[in-house]
């Protein structure tokens, strides 16, 4: 009580001038602790984001490993040369290419689909799918991956159960043909698309009505108002997924690397770019030229995501004007 | 269909049957469209089925069993005490009776001529002697679940060490996640500091940072200090903010008015005191999705303790656990599948108790940036 009387009070027994003082004093104030609340991101930021970012890029000039005891060793540019020579670094990058190019439009498009039909207004019990769609991506990953490497079993998998009882004479093996493995990944990963479909769902649902009855007006039908209104509208998130997914298929990892017990095979169909980086790093422990690998993938990562939010210009709408 | 459809051709009563027509249509559009959901639905969750069967089957169950039946089947027995006094466990086989019925009996003694059987449902009848083979006729099966599994799953992958270590490594950070992410979206959503908006956007672009580029010095960092082959590095970087969680916290402090943070300064409380008796009480729901988001990723979190705790099983969390176990027991599918349902037990509860905090957490970082 007296505390907010003395602060009520203050303001009409100071002079004019007192209180420019005391204001800019309480700003300093504000601002101090406003510093003091951020200071654990500006320490983590720095310690486990900003100097590791640089301090990796002096790594990719070194020679060094931690299971020695030698000294960092400079060998100026000869990780960047070694990386474009090594026929197995470059043939995981295909298999990375490879996979984005499949995964990431699935990725988009699956997802946008089982929006639009938990959107739909004909739809019964819409409360009742949206979290029988989202569930899966709770399964931690390597429960999920357990569980699909039994689906797909060459033998006993019910996706084989299902196609010999459709007439498929002798169905692949998925995750030990060298042709089918990458689908049976993007399975796997479209299995986890809750997330990306549960905000694309909820951003349908905030789009103005009036925009679709005018659309009625004007005689338009339900495809030609998905196109022409609900996707510029959610344009935003599709985009925001699209840049995700493509940083994500740029980490892959897991799945593969416990899909083939850490081997990429067959016949290094499924050697993923990171299991080149991993191996590398954590089981030679040659970190310089991990350190290389990781640059160069953190490179393309940084082109690729300029080269999007360059291009969304032209596809993306913010009802704001800007972002 | 047709007798409702019929009279808008035939009668000119216009009124009635375009109306019914319409709604039959719409009637069809919804079941079809409903149909496509579920039909989406079920593909999601069959794996989760055959999980589940696998999970209760036992090896005989599972090897050779191409097409076979999917369900954890057993041939069917009976225990029957003969006239002797002594009991013994027979198989059962569908026998054709004299009116050309089939007649579930257990095969008591087996001949090349004929077998003697008895009918369980009638053991006082005796032995009954059928003419043939025994071994054209069909076994019966029942349902004869192995949770057995789940004991030595349990027991071989030393579910209670990884489910304690795991735990403690998801509540400590997120403990860390809560107390640093709090302030820093507090700092963001509050304060007046110089910069502010620059240094939102670097945290927001960390989001998209692909996190191999600051791997290897930041091992190397661990290393040197002496940190790997523990837990605090994944439990310690927990302390100081991630972009997502402040991301959240933030977004829903903005959303609460300042006039009650003004009121208590008034009041005489100093920032510490706000955050606590304000901002907090009102954020409740942010705090929980920030905490739930947390576990979930602690509790999935691989590629963090593969690296950071090889060569130390006894400390390794759950999914690395799980997946050592799986590369050992390989052709124990059944132990595989147990271990699986397991691990997501806790995050699948966790998300049907608390579905619709977790689900407008997703909505939070998902479509307002």
């Amino acid at each position: 009580m007296s505390a907010a009387d003395q602060s009520r009070a203050a303001p009409f027994s100071n002079s004019p001038k007192q209180k420019m003082t005391q204001r800019s004093d309480l700003a300093r104030q504000q601002r101090i602790w406003g510093w003091v609340f951020l200071s654990p991101w500006l320490f983590g930021f720095t310690v486990f984001t900003a100097v590791p970012i640089f301090v990796s890029l002096i790594f990719t000039f070194t020679k060094f490993s931690l299971s020695s005891d030698d000294p960092i060793r400079f060998v100026g540019m000869d990780n960047w040369v070694k990386l474009f020579t090594d026929p197995v670094a470059l043939g995981a990058l295909g298999v990375t290419v490879k996979f984005a190019l499949i995964a990431v439009p699935v990725g988009i498009i699956l997802p946008l689909s089982m929006a639009a039909l938990l959107n739909s207004k004909n739809l019964w019990g819409k409360t009742l799918w949206r979290p029988l769609y989202y569930m899966p991506y709770m399964v931690p990953a390597i429960s999920s991956i357990f569980i699909w490497q039994s689906f797909l079993n060459g033998d006993t998998g019910w996706l084989n159960r299902v196609l010999r009882a459709v007439g498929v004479q002798e169905p692949p093996n998925w995750i030990q043909n060298e042709s089918t493995i990458l689908f049976a990944f993007l399975l796997i990963g479209v299995w986890g698309v809750g997330n990306a479909m549960l905000t694309m769902l909820a951003t349908m649902q905030g789009v103005p009505t009036e925009l679709y009855e005018a659309a009625d007006v004007d005689g338009a039908n339900g495809l030609t108002k998905f196109r022409k209104i609900t996707i510029p509208m959610i344009s935003p998130v599709i985009f925001y997924n699209l840049v995700l997914s493509v940083i994500g298929v740029m980490q892959y990892f897991v799945v593969p690397y416990v899909i083939t017990r850490g081997t990429g095979n067959p016949n290094n169909s499924a050697y993923f770019f990171n299991m080149h980086l991993y191996k590398t790093a954590f089981a030679f422990f040659d970190m310089g030229y991990g350190a290389t690998q990781a640059w160069f993938i953190f490179i393309i990562a940084l082109v690729l995501t300029i080269g999007m939010f360059v291009t969304s210009k032209r596809w993306v709408y913010y009802a704001s004007g800007d972002q | 269909m047709a007798a409702i459809t019929q009279p808008s051709t035939t009668s000119p009563a216009v009124n009635t049957s375009p109306f019914y027509s319409y709604q039959l249509r719409k009637f069809a559009v919804k079941a079809m469209v409903t149909m496509l959901a579920f039909i989406v639905a079920a593909m999601y969750l069959l794996p989760f089925v055959n999980m589940g069967l696998i999970s209760v089957k036992s090896a005989a169950q599972i090897t050779g069993n191409t097409d076979g039946n999917i369900l954890p089947l057993s041939q069917d027995t009976y225990d029957y005490t003969d006239a002797s006094g002594e009991v013994g466990t027979y198989e059962i086989y569908k026998v054709p009776q004299a009116d050309g019925s089939l007649l579930d009996m257990a095969l008591v003694k087996k001949g090349r001529q004929d077998s003697d059987f008895v009918n369980p449902a009638n053991p006082e009848a005796g032995i009954v002697t059928v003419p043939g083979s025994w071994r054209t006729l069909e076994p019966v099966y029942a349902l004869d679940l192995h949770f057995e599994n789940f004991g030595e799953a349990w027991e071989l992958i030393n579910f209670p060490r990884l489910f304690f270590n795991t735990l403690t490594i998801a509540v400590v950070g997120l403990i860390g996640t809560l107390l640093s992410c709090i302030c820093v979206a507090y700092a963001f959503a509050r304060f007046p500091i110089p910069g502010k908006n620059v240094m939102f956007l670097i945290l927001i672009g960390t989001i998209i940072l692909p996190s191999q580029v600051t791997l290897i010095p930041t091992y190397a960092f661990f290393a040197t200090i002496g940190w790997t082959g523990t837990w605090l590095p994944l439990i310690v970087p927990h302390f100081f903010a991630n972009a997502y969680n402040v991301f959240l916290l933030r977004q829903f402090f903005m959303t609460l008015p300042r006039e009650l943070d003004e009121a208590a300064m008034i009041d005489g409380a100093g920032p510490f005191r706000v955050l606590l008796s304000v901002i907090i009480p009102q954020a409740w729901p942010a705090i929980i999705s920030v905490g739930l988001f947390h576990f979930i990723f602690a509790w999935n979190d691989y590629f963090g303790p593969l690296i950071y705790l090889q060569g130390k099983p006894a400390l390794v969390p759950i999914s690395v656990g799980v997946q050592v176990f799986n590369f050992q027991y390989g052709p124990r599918p059944e132990l595989i599948q147990a271990t699986s349902l397991m691990a997501m037990i806790l995050p699948l509860l966790i998300f049907v108790f608390a579905q619709k905090v977790f689900m407008r957490g997703v909505v939070i970082t998902g479509v307002d940036k």
